[in-house]
């Protein structure tokens, strides 16, 4: 673990420290992991009202050169996603896949009309760059250093960003827009990763604090930390990348067949042409061997990542692993995401997991585990 | 009473010691929800690992303060572990140890030690 004193403060760390947030280590930068009100709260709050989050630390990423069949044609090199097909002012998810079919980052993308913006993973936003420069070598790959991103998530998100200016209540899920915020021009999409309605807001470094301490103005408005950012996304049953999916994970096993777009699937108008297609599009058709489920451990403990599952409470070899657990506070239980065969993936399967030696039950469970409340 | 550098707190009672976290303790594991306490007639070893208690986030351990048998545990805190949150040093012990070498405490930390040593 890297030394405080090797962590990289990114531009609202004197705000967090101000607000009496627990500073973490994590992907080489200071972040906030939860303030005052402790994870519970946060994420109680997010829910019902509307919760702030800085994700500065993840890479925002400029693709430019050429006009836009350049630019996106260029980019489906990279991605499974129906990026072309991407309307300008729009948003979409979408993966990098390696030749074996593995993945290599999940990013969002949006078409800018003459350019592309990403925001890639902080932990592979070096390698995301390094592979999107030597990858696309007729574009120009630039890293946005000089903008923080901010993320107001929940229900009351939308009236507490409109309050700044109406016109993001125009936007709906996926949106781009480029809008004002207090006197300052903010990049906004409609998305975020907590499975609630809300925003990102790409802001000019220099007026980030400014721009948060507004937004924290408003009564519905709580500063939240990492902390709740996981648990959040976790009962909306979204995948964090290096722990639900990662270079020996395909996009089929990882049940995000839904982020390929018919076009770039077999017989699609642009069948392929992405690393790895000649492994995940057989699977997308055939199925894979094994994928990700919820699951829901049946006792009051939490069964995190590493916790073996086994098919029945006797057998000797696991038959798949938790890769991300915790106790779910809007689900009021424990809440888990791992891999299992796929013929044992159909909701209400029971399987067992060992917990400290112990072989307890879990239950194979449809995600998410609370449902999306996205604005469409 | 007296306090381990594992933010535990010892309070004799009768010929029985009572275990708990202190605050400090609670303060830096958040909320808590998920407490799993050993099995009352348990011999424990000074450092076995006695209790699990879950965070939101994560999962840490209690150990054993002192050689001996578990006599008592607290088990309402199993089904309201929110409690070791809102009052540690009170209502939320764990367990009651009846310790066969009672010298042992003599190894813990005062009070005022403790609350230097937490800064």
């Amino acid at each position: 673990m890297a030394e405080q004193s090797d962590l990289q403060h990114l531009p609202l760390h004197d705000l967090h420290v101000e607000l009496g947030a627990k500073m973490v280590p994590f992907a080489g930068y200071a972040m906030p992991v939860q303030y005052p009100a402790g994870v519970m709260k946060e994420h109680l709050h997010t829910r019902a009202h509307a919760g702030l989050f800085d994700v500065s630390h993840m890479g925002q990423v400029s693709v430019t050169g050429g006009d836009w069949a350049t630019l996106a044609g260029g980019f489906e090199r990279l991605v499974p996603a129906d990026i072309l097909g991407l309307k300008e002012g729009r948003q979409r998810y979408a993966l990098f896949t390696d030749p074996s079919g593995g993945i290599l980052d999940d990013l969002m993308v949006v078409n800018r009309g003459d350019s592309l913006f990403a925001v890639v993973n902080a932990a592979c936003k070096s390698a995301d760059l390094a592979h999107m420069t030597a990858s696309l070598p007729e574009l120009t790959v630039s890293e946005i250093t000089d903008r923080c991103l901010l993320a107001l998530q929940g229900p009351e998100a939308e009236a507490a960003l409109a309050a700044l200016n109406p016109e993001v209540a125009e936007m709906r899920f996926m949106d781009m827009r480029v809008v004002t915020l207090a006197g300052v021009e903010c990049w906004i999409t409609r998305s975020g990763y907590t499975g609630e309605d809300g925003f990102e807001i790409s802001v000019p470094a220099e007026a980030a604090p400014a721009l948060a301490r507004r937004l924290l103005e408003d009564a519905r408005v709580l500063p939240c930390g990492l902390g709740a950012r996981d648990s959040l996304r976790l009962e909306a049953g979204l995948c964090l990348y290096g722990h639900d999916m990662d270079t020996a994970t395909t996009p089929v096993e990882a049940a995000l067949h839904w982020s390929i777009q018919k076009v770039r699937r077999t017989d699609g108008a642009r069948e392929g042409g992405f690393p790895g297609a000649d492994r995940i599009l057989p699977q997308l058709t055939q199925g894979a061997d094994r994928l990700r489920v919820g699951l829901r451990p049946e006792g009051r403990a939490p069964m995190r990542e590493g916790v073996q599952l086994f098919e029945t409470e006797t057998a000797e070899s696991p038959i798949g692993t938790i890769t991300s657990g915790a106790f779910g506070p809007s689900v009021q239980a424990p809440v888990a995401m791992g891999y299992v065969p796929t013929a044992l993936a159909m909701a209400g399967t029971d399987l067992f997991a060992e917990l400290r030696g112990k072989r307890l039950p879990v239950r194979v469970d449809s995600l998410p585990f609370v449902p999306a409340n996205f604005k469409r | 009473m007296k306090f381990t550098e594992e933010h535990e707190w010892l309070r004799p009672e009768d010929d029985l010691i009572v275990v708990g976290i202190t605050e400090h303790a609670a303060e830096q594991l958040g909320d808590i929800v998920f407490v799993e306490l050993p099995e009352v007639g348990t011999e424990v070893s000074k450092d076995d690992e006695c209790v699990v208690i879950e965070s939101v986030k994560a999962a840490s351990d209690i150990l054993a303060p002192l050689d001996g048998e578990i006599v008592e545990v607290n088990d309402p805190l199993v089904d309201d572990p929110g409690k070791v949150g809102e009052d540690p040093m009170g209502e939320a012990w764990f367990f009651k140890i009846k310790p066969s070498d009672p010298s042992q405490m003599d190894d813990y930390m005062s009070e005022a030690e403790y609350n230097k040593m937490i800064g």
